[in-house]
């Protein structure tokens, strides 16, 4: 059997590529928004002063690095209904039962990503901040956040690729993302190179984009009045040569 | 009436895990004079500095600014600490300068300045902008008021810092070894800067290691030894006919 370039091209551009690639895209933003708003939480609770809040956080985080992100959808989609039939009814779609279980899970990871890039931020920034009468609140947010950013986007943007792959897993729980779009393509015709090799482009042209993203948002943060020299020179738009002196 | 002198710290005590760090300490400082604080290293200095700008509680003793008890709540009776909001408050009748400038790395030299207007005092922003470049201007930084903190020498970083607490017109300016981390060539225009703010008027307090400083522009000058003031006189007295004999050896020691 040869590669039908025809099947893949249609497939490529069909409908239900495009809606399973939105899907996979979606559920991996809200999930790695997700999963850095609980990082953020935690990564706060672990330095409360309050003994209970910190095991509280060493706790969850102890147990959701443990359990493997397959199992925690299953149990989200499967477990939940029956422990509760609040979890029965029509709003508990796949799509919310991997949202929940994607962001819990990445929310553990998170939590270590941003607790070490607030402690990296020098102890001297928040002294002159509350020298000036900022509230611990407005240090927070006003002078560590921002330097933290910088130090947690790197590893961020490592977990948030990661991310988009780990939606794959919701296959398993029947939610029409990237996967099991190929998946059910292939159980009719049983092209599996074309229908795979589509979703593989998906993905590729996903990543690309998003680490593109990234570099970008990482030149933000290098808080130099000139802009820096770009770091994929091949990839940059071509910069105006200077003017040469007649 | 006698007008209360704009600084008055009484019998300021502090120890870490137990050990004394100020072990009663008085001093004064008037309105528009220059007090020089002099000592060895670890004998307590930027401490009593972080007590004074309300960063960190002392154990016990009173530090009057103004005439007014600051750090506390409650009248005459029950004197309790003040909650980190009324200390937020305080502190901006406080400027800092440290010795390694803290300035924030993500913002240029002029939102460094209006940081503390914009957010603190709620300033509005276009009003904040104005002020901080009137205020990079008055330490002759006009020029470099886009440039952020790595772009800057540490001279120009420690004007900014300066401008950063000034433009909060504080009743009082604390510079902890505002000079030491600058190399010897950057020192000077840091030093003009402080020397011009002293001839203004400005009360301050200045922990240094710049004798030709603490001598020229001090009214007067600190020895500080082991969370104690050993001494403290006009810098003619000080330095030339000191009457302890720590101070001499001290003395001795710098030169
Ligand atoms: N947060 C702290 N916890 C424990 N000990 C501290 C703390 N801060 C200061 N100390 C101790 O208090 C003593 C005085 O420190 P301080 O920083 O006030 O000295 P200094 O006079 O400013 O010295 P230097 O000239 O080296 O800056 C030192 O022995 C120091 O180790
Ligand atoms: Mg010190």
């Amino acid at each position: 059997m040869e590669f039908d370039s025809t099947i893949f091209f249609d497939q490529l551009l069909s409908e239900a590529y495009v809606r399973g690639a939105l899907l996979s895209l979606g559920l991996a933003v809200a999930s790695q928004a997700g999963a850095v708003v609980i990082g953020f939480g935690l990564a706060l609770g672990k330095s409360s002063k309050f003994a209970a809040v910190r095991s509280v956080c060493t706790g969850y985080i102890w147990f959701f690095r443990a359990i493997p992100a397959l199992l925690l959808l299953l149990l989200m989609w499967n477990g939940l209904p029956q422990l509760s039939p609040v979890f029965q009814r029509e709003w508990y779609s796949p799509f919310l039962a991997a949202f929940i279980g994607l962001a819990l899970a990445e929310g553990a990871f998170m939590a270590e990503i941003i607790r070490s890039a607030l402690m990296r931020v020098d102890d001297g920034q928040q002294l002159a901040a509350r020298a000036l009468g900022m509230t611990r609140t407005q240090v927070l947010f006003k002078v560590v956040l921002p330097q933290a950013t910088r130090v947690a986007l790197p590893p961020t943007g490592n977990e948030f690729i990661g991310m988009v792959k780990y939606t794959s897993l919701a296959s398993v729980i029947s939610l029409q993302e990237l996967l099991t779009t190929a998946q059910m393509g292939v159980a009719v015709t049983f092209r599996y190179a074309e229908y795979y090799a589509a979703a593989t482009v998906y993905y590729l042209v996903i990543v690309s984009v998003l680490m593109l993203l990234q570099n970008r948002i990482e030149r933000r943060f290098t808080w130099t009045s000139t802009p820096t020299k770009r770091r994929f020179p091949a990839l940059s738009r071509p910069q105006t040569p200077e003017k040469v002196p007649a | 009436m006698k007008t209360p002198p704009l600084l008055e710290v009484q019998n300021l005590h502090k120890s870490y895990n137990n050990v004394e760090v100020l072990g009663g300490v008085d001093f004064t400082v008037q309105r528009g004079q220059v007090k020089a604080l002099l000592g060895p290293s670890g004998s307590g200095k930027s401490t009593i500095l972080r007590m004074i700008s309300l960063l960190e509680p002392c154990d016990s003793g009173t530090i009057l600014l103004d005439g007014e008890q600051i750090g506390v709540i409650g009248g005459r009776v029950d004197v309790r600490p003040a909650p980190e909001r009324i200390l937020a408050r305080q502190r901006t009748a406080i400027g800092m300068v440290f010795q390694k400038f803290n300035l924030f790395p993500h913002l240029d030299a002029t939102r460094n300045v209006m940081s503390g207007l914009t957010t603190v005092l709620k300033v509005p922003k276009k009003e904040a902008r104005e002020q901080a470049l009137e205020m990079l201007d008055r330490v002759g930084l006009a020029a470099r008021a886009h440039a952020y903190p790595s772009e800057l020498s540490g001279g120009q970083q420690q004007r900014v810092a300066i401008a950063r607490a000034l433009v909060m017109k504080p009743k009082l300016m604390l510079f902890d070894e505002p000079t030491s981390a600058l190399d010897p060539e950057l020192v000077r225009e840091v030093l003009d800067v402080m020397e011009k703010l002293a001839s203004d008027g400005m009360t301050m307090v200045v922990v240094t290691h710049e004798m030709r400083f603490a001598r020229s522009v001090a009214s007067e000058v600190a020895l500080f030894d082991s969370g104690q003031i050993v001494e403290q006189a006009p810098p003619d007295r000080f330095f030339d006919a000191p009457e302890h004999e720590r101070t001499r050896r001290f003395l001795a020691h710098m030169h």
